[in-house]
C-alpha cells in the first residue's frame, strides 16, 4: 500500500442527509474517522445512529452527499466497500438452525476466503472468540453473549479492515458486555482495523473509543476525544454531562431543552 | 492526526481487497449460489423432521383425494389412471405449497438481521435470491421421492428412466424457484408478515385450481382455462405429466417457459429485496 492510501481516511462523511418520508432521520451529517482509529457514535435511540451505520455499509443507498469507505465511494464501488467490512447488526441475527461453526464458515465462503484457508481461519476466528468447544453444537443452544461472540467471529473472518458494530452490547449481561468488549479491543490491537461502533452506553464509549460524536436529531452535536470533551466541561465532567451540554437532552431522549424524541425504527420496519 | 492515533503500523499495511473484476464476476455469483445452496442444505440436514411433516400433506392427496376420484371416474385422464394423473399435479402442488413460504422466510430474515448482513457481503441480491430459489427446489424435490414411492406403492406405472427422472428434478426445482421468488417479490411490496400471510394463503390455492394439476385444462371453462394457460403451474404439471406418467407434453415449451419464468423470478426477487431492508 502506498503512503497516498495510508493517508486516505477511512470513512469520510459529506453533507449526508437521509429520510423516511418527512422524518429526517440523519441531517447534514459531515465526519471523518482515520484508519485504525476506534470512533464511537453516541446518542439516544432515534438519534441517527444506525441509519448513519446502515448507509455507510452500502445496505441503504445514499440519498443526499457523499460517503466514502477507504476513498471508494460507496454508491459507485459498493461491492469494492463490501469487500473490507465485518458488519454486526443491533439485533443477534445468526442462523440458529446451523451449527456455530457453520454460521462462520458460511461468511468464510461469501467473502472468497481461499480454499485452503478456509478450515483454520473458520477455527481460528471461533477460537478468538472463545467459542472453539462449542463450535459444532447448533446455535439455538448459545447464550445471547455466545450468539455476539460468534457473530464477531462472522464478522472477523475476512480480516475487515473496517469493523460496524451497531449497539454490540445491547441486551447482554454486564459479563458478557465485558467479555465482547474485552474481545473487540484485542483484535482491533492486533489486527489494526478500524472500528465505527454506537452504543447508548456512556462508560462503555468512554473506556474504549479513541474519538466518539454525539449524535441527537440526525445531527452531530460534537466529535473528539473523551478527555478533550470532559476537559472542555470542567475537571468532573463525565461524558453524560458532556452529552446534556451538547445535545441539550440526556441519553434516554428525554429532552431538556426543545424538541421530542423521534423513532424512525417502525417506518424502517414498514409498519 | 491519523499517526498519533494508529496503533500498530504492520497490520495497518494489510492491503484492500477488491471484489472479484470482469469475468470473475460470473464465477464469484455461481459461488455465491451455491454457497446459500450449501447452507440452506445443511439446515435441511440439521432438521430431516421437517421434511417428513411435509410429506404428510402430499400422502393424504395421493391416498384419500386420488382413490376417491379414481372411483368416480368423472375426469377424462385419456390412456392413464387417474391416480396417474394426479401424482405430477401433486408434486406441482407440493413444490407450490413449499415455496409460497419463502417470501415469509426471508421477512423472517429481514427482522431477525441476517438479511441485512447478508446483504453487505459482497454477493449480489441475485445470488442470494437463487440460492433461497434452489432451496425451495430441495425441499420440494424430497417431495417428489415421498410422492413417487406412495405413487408406485399405489400401482402407479412411474418412469424410472433415471434421464426422466433428472427432467422431473429440474421441472420440479425451476416450478419451486419461481414461486418462491413470486412469494419473496409479494414480500417486498407488502413488507410485513401478517399481511404476506393472508396473500400467501389467498393465492395458493386459485394457482393450483387455475391450473391442470386436478383436472385436464380441456374440461375447464373458457375463461379459467386462459388464466391456466398464463400460469407456470400448468407448464411444470404438463413437463412433469410427460416425464413421469408418459402423457403426451409438450416439453420443450414446458421447459422454456419455466426457466423464463425462473429467471424473471429471480430477477424481481432481487429487485425487491432492496425494498425490503430499506
Amino acid at each position: 500500500m502506498t503512503p497516498e492510501e495510508l493517508s486516505v481516511p477511512a470513512i469520510e462523511c459529506e453533507r449526508l442527509t437521509h429520510r423516511y418520508g418527512d422524518l429526517i432521520a440523519v441531517d447534514d451529517l459531515n465526519l471523518r474517522i482515520e484508519r485504525g482509529e476506534m470512533f464511537g457514535l453516541l446518542g439516544p435511540n432515534g438519534a441517527g445512529k444506525t441509519t448513519t451505520i446502515r448507509v455507510v455499509n452500502t445496505l441503504v443507498p445514499v440519498q443526499e452527499g457523499r460517503i466514502r469507505v477507504f476513498g471508494m465511494d460507496v454508491m459507485r464501488r459498493a461491492m469494492d466497500v463490501r469487500s473490507n467490512l465485518g458488519y454486526v447488526p443491533q439485533q443477534l441475527s445468526v442462523e440458529g438452525a446451523l451449527t456455530g461453526r457453520q454460521n462462520v464458515m458460511w461468511f468464510a465462503r461469501l467473502y472468497d476466503v481461499p480454499r485452503r484457508e478456509r478450515r483454520e481461519r473458520v477455527a481460528e476466528a471461533l477460537a478468538t472468540m472463545g467459542l472453539s468447544d462449542v463450535a459444532d453444537r447448533l446455535v439455538s443452544t448459545y447464550s445471547g453473549g455466545m450468539v455476539r461472540r460468534l457473530e464477531l467471529a462472522q464478522a472477523l473472518v475476512n480480516y475487515p479492515s473496517l469493523l460496524i458494530l451497531d449497539e454490540p452490547t445491547i441486551g447482554l449481561d454486564p459479563m458478557a458486555r465485558d467479555s465482547v468488549w474485552e474481545h473487540v479491543s484485542a483484535l482491533r490491537t492486533r489486527l489494526g482495523m478500524t472500528v465505527l461502533l454506537t452504543t447508548h452506553y456512556m462508560e462503555e464509549a468512554d473506556t474504549l473509543c479513541d474519538r466518539v460524536g454525539l449524535m441527537h436529531h440526525g445531527r452531530l452535536q460534537a466529535v473528539g476525544s473523551p478527555d478533550e470533551l470532559k476537559a472542555r466541561l470542567g475537571p468532573e465532567a463525565s461524558l453524560e454531562d458532556v452529552f446534556r451540554h451538547y445535545a441539550g437532552a440526556d441519553l434516554s431522549g428525554n429532552v431538556t431543552e426543545q424538541g421530542g424524541l423521534r423513532n424512525v425504527r417502525q417506518s424502517r420496519s414498514g409498519r | 492526526m491519523s499517526d498519533s492515533l494508529a496503533p500498530a503500523a504492520e497490520p495497518l499495511a494489510r492491503p484492500l481487497v477488491q471484489a472479484p473484476r470482469g469475468w470473475h464476476q460470473a464465477s464469484a455469483l455461481i459461488r455465491r449460489v451455491w454457497t446459500f445452496c450449501i447452507v440452506e442444505i445443511q439446515k435441511l440436514s440439521h432438521d430431516p423432521i421437517e421434511l417428513g411433516t411435509r410429506a404428510i400433506q402430499p400422502a393424504l392427496w395421493m391416498l384419500i383425494f386420488g382413490q376417491t376420484f379414481s372411483r368416480l371416474r368423472a375426469i377424462p385422464t385419456g390412456q392413464v389412471s387417474y391416480l396417474a394423473f394426479l401424482a405430477p399435479g401433486i408434486v406441482a402442488q407440493s413444490a407450490l405449497f413449499i415455496s409460497i413460504f419463502y417470501g415469509i422466510m426471508i421477512i423472517w430474515d429481514r427482522d431477525a438481521g441476517i438479511l441485512s448482513k447478508l446483504m453487505v457481503t459482497p454477493s449480489p441480491r441475485a445470488a442470494l435470491i437463487a440460492g433461497k430459489a434452489f432451496s425451495a427446489g430441495v425441499r420440494a424435490v424430497s417431495q417428489v421421492v415421498v410422492i413417487v414411492i406412495i405413487a408406485l406403492l399405489m400401482g402407479v406405472a412411474i418412469n424410472l428412466n433415471p434421464f426422466k427422472l433428472l427432467g422431473v428434478v429440474v421441472a420440479t426445482v425451476l416450478g419451486a424457484a419461481f414461486f418462491s421468488c413470486l412469494s419473496m417479490i409479494i414480500a417486498g411490496i407488502v413488507r410485513v408478515r401478517d399481511r404476506l400471510m393472508g396473500i400467501g394463503q389467498a393465492i395458493t390455492m386459485p394457482l393450483f385450481f387455475a391450473s391442470n394439476a386436478l383436472y385436464p385444462i380441456d374440461i375447464m371453462p373458457a375463461w379459467l382455462r386462459v388464466i391456466s394457460r398464463i400460469n407456470p403451474l400448468s407448464y411444470q404439471v404438463d413437463a412433469l405429466r410427460g416425464l413421469m406418467v408418459g402423457t403426451p407434453a409438450n416439453l420443450l415449451l414446458d421447459f422454456a417457459v419455466l426457466v423464463v419464468a425462473a429467471a424473471l423470478g429471480i430477477w424481481g426477487a432481487a429487485v425487491a429485496l432492496e425494498r425490503l431492508v430499506r
